[in-house]
């Protein structure tokens, strides 16, 4: 049984459909949406690493890394607005997030 | 390759049944755990391909830092945990009908379930190339350090430009707090901070 590139590409789009679920189903938990957002970089990741290997050619696995580095710092920057933003409400739901009215 | 198939199923399962637990799990707590139990089987699967380097990378920038970051900022906000659970049914029927028919068309597309490209993914794979003369960090090394050196650099500007945000925006002066401020010590006069005093005789200082 020969494990070829669909099979990678099947976990990733699972994968990515969580994410895309998660999203769909915790519409009030911030922090939750953010895990799905990592969830679905994961799916990429995974799609680029098994394009890159099963091609012969790294430069996906370069690409990759640039989406984990993407991946931190947009984790770094959304719990940290997640930390004031509750230091000056009290509250992380989604659907008190209005300041703005837009 | 029966095992390499049997390891890669187990490690696909795992990864596919705890990324499914952090969208249904009640407690964020077990949500961050189960996201890192869904990046360990993840890095696994990429050892198994053959990408050791961002295996690795993967373990210790995910698990190490960002699944931590979320842990902590989990425990340390007081949320109220059931009032944001309260609607997750209500978005169940619709949310699961969107989740089918995207993965439906995933799966289509790659010609997994059938239709009429069955086969289109294989044809992108390249037989015989499979990077066993070099091994994989060498690999990336010459790439990265060369032909991608300006998006490398890109990426540490980004890093960079995050933390900088991530400290200015955390960052606060609460007015009550008594702080060291070494150069005001160090700028004192001396005509403040010492007095002279004539002590007369038998008499002390009061």
């Amino acid at each position: 049984m020969i494990i070829g590139l669909e099979h990678y590409l099947t976990v990733a789009g699972v994968l990515f459909t969580l994410g895309i679920l998660g999203i769909f189903l915790n519409r009030k938990n911030v922090i939750v949406i953010l895990m799905c957002v990592e969830l679905m970089l994961l799916a990429v990741n995974i799609n680029l690493v098994a394009f890159s290997v099963y091609q012969g050619n790294v430069t996906g696995q370069v690409f990759a890394m640039l989406v984990l580095t993407v991946a931190a710092a947009e984790a770094a920057i959304g719990l940290a607005i997640l930390v004031v933003y509750f230091r000056n409400r009290g509250t992380v739901e989604v659907e008190d997030i209005n300041a703005m009215k837009g | 390759m029966l095992l390499q198939a049997i390891a890669f199923y187990v490690f696909a399962a795992v990864c596919v049944a705890s990324g499914a637990m952090v969208v249904v799990s009640r407690n964020p707590v077990y949500s961050v755990l189960f996201l890192i139990l869904a990046f360990f089987n993840a890095a696994a699967l990429f050892i198994l391909i053959g990408a050791e380097f961002i295996a690795m990378i993967l373990v210790i920038v995910y698990v190490g830092a960002v699944a931590v970051l979320f842990l902590f900022v989990v425990m340390m906000l007081d949320i109220n945990m059931a009032r944001l659970k309260e609607g997750f049914l209500d978005y169940l029927p619709i949310g699961a009908m969107i989740g089918a028919a995207l993965l439906a068309e995933i799966l289509f597309g790659l010609g997994v379930l059938g239709g009429t490209h069955q086969g289109t993914v294989s044809a992108f794979t390249k037989a015989g190339t499979q990077m066993l003369t070099i091994d994989n960090t060498r690999a990336i090394g010459r790439v990265l350090y060369t032909q991608y050196f300006y998006v490398f650099q890109v990426a540490g500007v980004v890093l960079l430009v995050a933390m900088i945000g991530a400290i200015v925006l955390t960052l606060r002066r609460r007015p009550g707090v008594r702080r060291q401020r070494v150069s005001d010590q160090l700028y004192r006069p001396t005509g403040e901070s010492v007095t002279l005093v004539k002590v007369p005789t038998r008499g002390g200082v009061s």
